[in-house]
């Protein structure tokens, strides 16, 4: 049903918790990092940076955000910018935040 | 839509060197339509004998599900007088294929809006061109406008929220732009206008329908002043040059991040160049669309850096790039030249000086021969006066 259109922003992003791509989400990669769509909320973003579409990936099998840039090695530098553009695609609803049972890799 | 980061220059330096596949496609499943507006951009109307096959269009499907094109834009004609055209939508939502389609609300009954409010992979665009029947009526046709709000009403009522009021910008409906906000407003959808092109039969009402310098800026502030709120397909980016860029790309997209499937299976550089200059290929030859779109030759050429031509030397030029390949094709005006809407006037001039120009004509034309019930008349029938006063003879004047 077409409810995710009208709902409000979600709770706020915690780079500490798990959080995984959206299951109505995909990524499509491409040189400059990946197109994201949205098929409930038939949102398109773009994920400007190759090291964001890896954190991206990561996310599901991670114990929380902070875990997935650590795993894809993301220069110090970067990661701000990166859960940056993270918090943009949670409040999105792009990505999502793990419920318990999901959470575990 | 949403861009990550703050490097906005780079990625549409990205875009204009072409993507692994499009952003969005259009793809106009039939030239079949129940109207005969008199601006429609593929001149359609009837049928084409050669249109792609039930089967034809599955594998279509497959094929953009495969490359990841999310979702696509299905259009016409009135792409739901085709008989198979709700078995093809639950075949492209079962694969991932987003649809966002177009019509004029003719099979929009209640029972269709009810199946389409269920699921969230379907958009809907209702097109009208007036935000009342005498201005709808007078170029889309008799009871257009009654068709289109009912399918409205049909929406609404199911609780599809969010659908799209497409309208088309002329000189006949710019005043009207708060109407048709409120029109939106008031089903609850999102109000999408777009640039009338020069293309199909578009190219006959152009130089009487576009809108003047001073509807063009008025529309430019009215855009601005409502931003995100009204969809406009990156239509207007030749407006750019007014002042902030509109929301958008603000970049030509044509065999870029766009492209145009048509009815039997042509291949164009965007929906508004049905021109056999713009064709890049057909999907029937081996490779499908996937070769096409990766290998045509039109394509790479698109898809090399250009200079800008006569306009790289505009001050403007970041701005609006030149402006739509398809108007400037379709007024005879050279394509690395303005647009014939530039807002620094040079369109207009270059137009003038085209003055005798021969202006190309779409490829194809799939219009009514007949007469269609209720159809548009814009321009007054012209009346001869018999040779002579006295001549009542059915036939006079005509060659012996």
């Amino acid at each position: 049903m077409r409810r995710l259109l009208s709902q409000g922003p979600g709770p706020a992003f915690d780079p500490q918790a798990p959080y995984r791509l959206h299951p109505q989400a995909e990524l499509r990669d491409e040189e400059f990092g990946a197109l994201a769509y949205h098929f409930g909320t038939r949102r398109l973003s773009f994920l400007k940076a190759p090291a964001l579409v890896d954190v991206v990936r990561a996310l599901g099998d991670a114990e929380s955000v902070e875990a997935a840039v650590r795993r894809c090695a993301v220069p110090e530098a970067q990661r701000p910018a990166i859960l940056r553009a993270l918090a943009g695609l949670a409040g999105t609803d792009m990505i999502q935040r793990r419920v318990s049972e999901e959470s575990l890799p | 839509m949403t861009v990550l980061e703050s490097r906005p220059t780079k990625l549409v330096d990205h875009f204009a060197l072409g993507l692994n596949a499009p952003i969005c496609l259009t793809w106009e499943l039939t030239y079949a339509c129940n109207l005969a507006c008199v601006h429609c951009l593929s001149s359609s109307g009837r049928r084409d004998p050669r249109e792609l096959s039930t089967a034809e269009c599955k594998v279509v499907i497959d094929e953009l599900q495969r490359m990841q094109v999310f979702y696509v834009n299905i259009g016409g004609g009135e792409p739901t007088v085709r008989h198979d055209f709700w078995e093809l939508l639950d075949y492209a939502v079962e694969h991932h294929v987003g649809v966002k389609f177009s019509t004029n609300g003719v099979k929009l009954d209640a029972a269709a809006a009810r199946r389409l409010a269920a699921t969230d992979y379907v958009d809907v665009q209702i097109s009208v061109d007036g935000a009342s029947a005498d201005v709808n009526d007078a170029v889309r046709g008799t009871g257009s406008f009654r068709t289109a709000v009912a399918a409205m009403e049909n929406l609404a009522a199911a609780g599809f929220r969010g659908f799209k009021i497409s309208v088309v910008v002329t000189r006949e409906n710019a005043g009207q732009l708060d109407a048709f906000k409120a029109l939106a407003d008031r089903y609850d959808a999102q109000l999408r206008l777009t640039r009338l092109r020069p293309s199909g039969r578009g190219a006959d009402v152009w130089a009487d329908l576009h809108p003047t310098d001073e509807q063009q800026r008025a529309l430019y502030q009215w855009l601005v002043a409502h931003g995100d709120n009204v969809l406009t397909g990156d239509s207007f980016f030749h407006l750019s040059g007014l002042g902030d860029p509109l929301p958008g790309l603000n970049l030509c997209g044509a065999g870029r991040v766009v492209c145009l499937i048509d009815p039997i299976g042509d291949v164009y550089a965007c929906p508004f160049a049905i021109h056999d200059q713009f064709l890049a290929g057909n999907l029937r030859e081996p490779g499908g669309f996937q070769r096409v779109w990766q290998d045509s030759a039109l394509f790479a050429s698109l898809r090399k850096p250009d200079g800008g031509g006569a306009c790289s030397s505009c001050s403007m030029f970041d701005a609006c790039r030149g402006g739509c390949m398809a108007a400037k094709f379709f007024t005879g005006l050279p394509l690395d030249g303005p647009d014939p809407e530039c807002v620094q006037g040079h369109g207009a001039a270059a137009l003038a000086a085209a003055g005798g120009a021969v202006i190309p004509k779409p490829s194809g034309d799939h219009s009514h021969k007949g007469p269609v019930r209720g159809q548009p008349v814009l321009v007054p029938l012209s009346v001869r006066r018999p040779d002579r006063a006295c001549d009542e003879s059915p036939l006079a004047g005509l060659p012996a």
